[in-house]
């Protein structure tokens, strides 16, 4: 599959936006043992609203405009650092690259590329940090290597290199949030942020997947 | 742990709603659900507005501190989150006046985000603004790492400052010039003696043993610099002093303004004989107290514990520190 309409990739986002507010519980959880335990409840927040703005969209909106709106709705209803980093990672990379009416590798991985740059800028982690960075680059690096045509092939390898970054963090010790206060205590814990950047991409390459 | 809230409902709605209600001559009702705090009668005159803000459960900070001669208005996020920037928006944008938006607020990364986004878009939309970050915990980070440490108490001193410099009617630049000065004359450190709960988490905020105490200890439990046993009140607050007096190096002489803050269940008898023994040392050192205060302003649920501020007065802020202000939980008489 090397391109989705613009109406499959709202469906994509929906699927992203319902994978992570199904994982409340989880990252409630993950969260609580490091960080304010807060994280879920701002993702759920932020993904209702993403929902609702996704859906309000008429037919016409491009694959850009679909990124954006839902990056917005996060950043503008979840406060907390992870409303402006989350918000960003969707709205950045797609007010950066060229509109879109179709979903291509051409735009998917250029997109994230761009918005993993704004992430890094604006909220001043570096990898192994135990943040969210931790998960989007290894699947923005996974996705550049690959240079392939194929979304499957591309959020699949996003997808498996998400996931190890996440597995990586329980080594580092915490720099940002309230995780970092506990320092070397944080290390053997998952950071949350990671995970819900894992479970997007998860949610993604699933919809791809079943086209 | 015991904690008085309705399971479910919206914890920073519902307490802002009773907050305003009770101080209905004071504050507006809510707009449109905002959990935001805000000024009912605005001084006649166009002023630079004050807008501070920051996470919930730090009461009666930051929406205690809307008042006259003080922030215009306070924009409240979740339990411990900063507030997101719609609201920060929507509250600014219906403020009267056009001379601008001066932000205070305490540098932690979620604060720090919403309000520079915040900021992008009312500048977007053709509104003036500029920001104070407070970093008064000089416990928190080497002083030449400055911009990484914490807001806590000395928030107080930079908004008692800024709210007058707005009342007074100057010019953005200058408003923005005496609050960074108030800023990087004011500095705090404390102590922690028990640990604060989440709403909701019903979870100490840190674990601290029962005969434990933690010099440096931030709000939400950030490490300190020394965990100790628990000692008298003398001699906790001699090695708070000596901290604070090799950050700040006053000079005979000089005239500065105490608080003397407690973080929650620490008494007002506590913190009392804290001030009494705080304010020995340093006249001891000849320096002059201008103004103090004992009170429970910057706090964190039930934590136990205190910090102490300095604010280290010339004469240009001290015209703006005696100028009259007034909010149910913070007040000072006209002393110019």
């Amino acid at each position: 599959m090397n391109a989705l309409s613009a109406a499959q990739t709202k469906e994509m986002l929906l699927a992203a936006a319902q994978a992570v507010i199904e994982s409340k519980p989880l990252l409630t959880e993950i969260d609580s043992k490091i960080g304010d335990g807060d994280h879920g409840i701002g993702m759920e927040t932020g993904m209702r609203k993403a929902g609702e703005a996704l859906r309000a969209l008429p037919e016409s909106a491009s694959v850009n405009t679909l990124f954006k709106t839902m990056g917005r709705a996060m950043m503008m209803s979840m406060g907390g650092a992870s409303g402006v980093i989350f918000g960003t990672l969707f709205q950045a990379g797609a007010k950066a690259v060229p509109e879109a009416e179709t979903l291509e590798a051409g735009t998917l991985v250029p997109l994230f590329r761009r918005s993993l740059e704004a992430v890094k800028t604006r909220g001043g982690a570096q990898p192994g940090d135990k943040t969210m960075v931790d998960a989007l680059e290894p699947a923005v690096l996974a996705m550049e290597a690959l240079d392939s045509k194929d979304l499957c092939q591309l959020l699949a390898a996003a997808s498996s290199a998400a996931a190890e970054g996440v597995e990586n963090t329980k080594r580092y010790a915490a720099k940002f949030g309230r995780a970092k206060s506990l320092m070397e205590r944080s290390i053997g814990h998952q950071d949350a942020g990671a995970t819900s950047v894992q479970i997007i991409f998860e949610a993604m390459h699933a919809y791809v997947t079943k086209q | 742990m015991k904690k008085i809230y309705n399971p479910g409902e919206n914890i920073v709605l519902q307490q802002l709603e009773g907050f305003v209600d009770a101080y209905s001559s004071l504050y507006a009702p809510l707009r449109d659900g905002r959990t935001s705090v805000v000024l009912k009668n605005h001084r006649s005159g166009d002023k630079v507005r004050l807008i501070v803000g920051g996470g919930s459960g730090h009461e009666p900070l930051f929406p205690g501190l809307v008042g006259y001669g003080l922030a215009d208005a306070a924009v409240c996020g979740n339990v411990f989150a900063a507030p997101n920037p719609q609201l920060i928006y929507d509250t600014v944008m219906d403020l009267p006046g056009s001379a601008g938006v001066l932000f205070v607020y305490g540098n932690y990364a979620g604060d720090n985000l919403n309000f520079d986004v915040a900021e992008e878009m009312l500048e977007d939309a053709g509104v003036a603004c500029a920001h104070v970050r407070v970093w008064d915990d000089c416990a928190s980070a080497p002083r030449d790492g400055i911009q990484d440490r914490r807001g806590i108490a000395g928030d107080v001193f930079v908004i008692k400052i800024a709210g007058a410099a707005c009342d007074a009617g100057l010019p953005m630049e200058e408003v923005l010039r005496i609050t960074e000065k108030a800023r990087d004359r004011t500095a705090s450190i404390g102590l922690a003696t028990s640990p604060g709960s989440i709403p909701g988490l019903d979870r100490p905020t840190f674990e601290l043993g029962e005969t434990e105490i933690e010099y440096g200890m931030g709000l939400h439990g950030e490490p300190g610099i020394e965990r100790t046993v628990m000692q008298s009140a003398d001699a906790l607050t001699e090695r708070l002093y000596r901290e604070l007096k090799a950050e700040v190096r006053p000079l005979p002489g000089e005239r500065f303004s105490v608080l003397v803050n407690g973080l929650g269940s620490t008494t007002l008898l506590e913190l009392n004989i804290v001030y009494r023994k705080f304010a020995q040392l340093v006249r001891g050192d000849g320096l002059t107290i201008h103004d103090g205060c004992i009170d429970r302003i910057c706090t964190c649920q039930e934590m136990g514990g205190f910090s102490v501020s300095l604010l280290r007065l010339d004469d240009e802020l001290l015209k703006y520190y005696d100028a009259p202000c007034y909010s149910p939980y913070y007040a000072k008489e006209d002393r110019r």
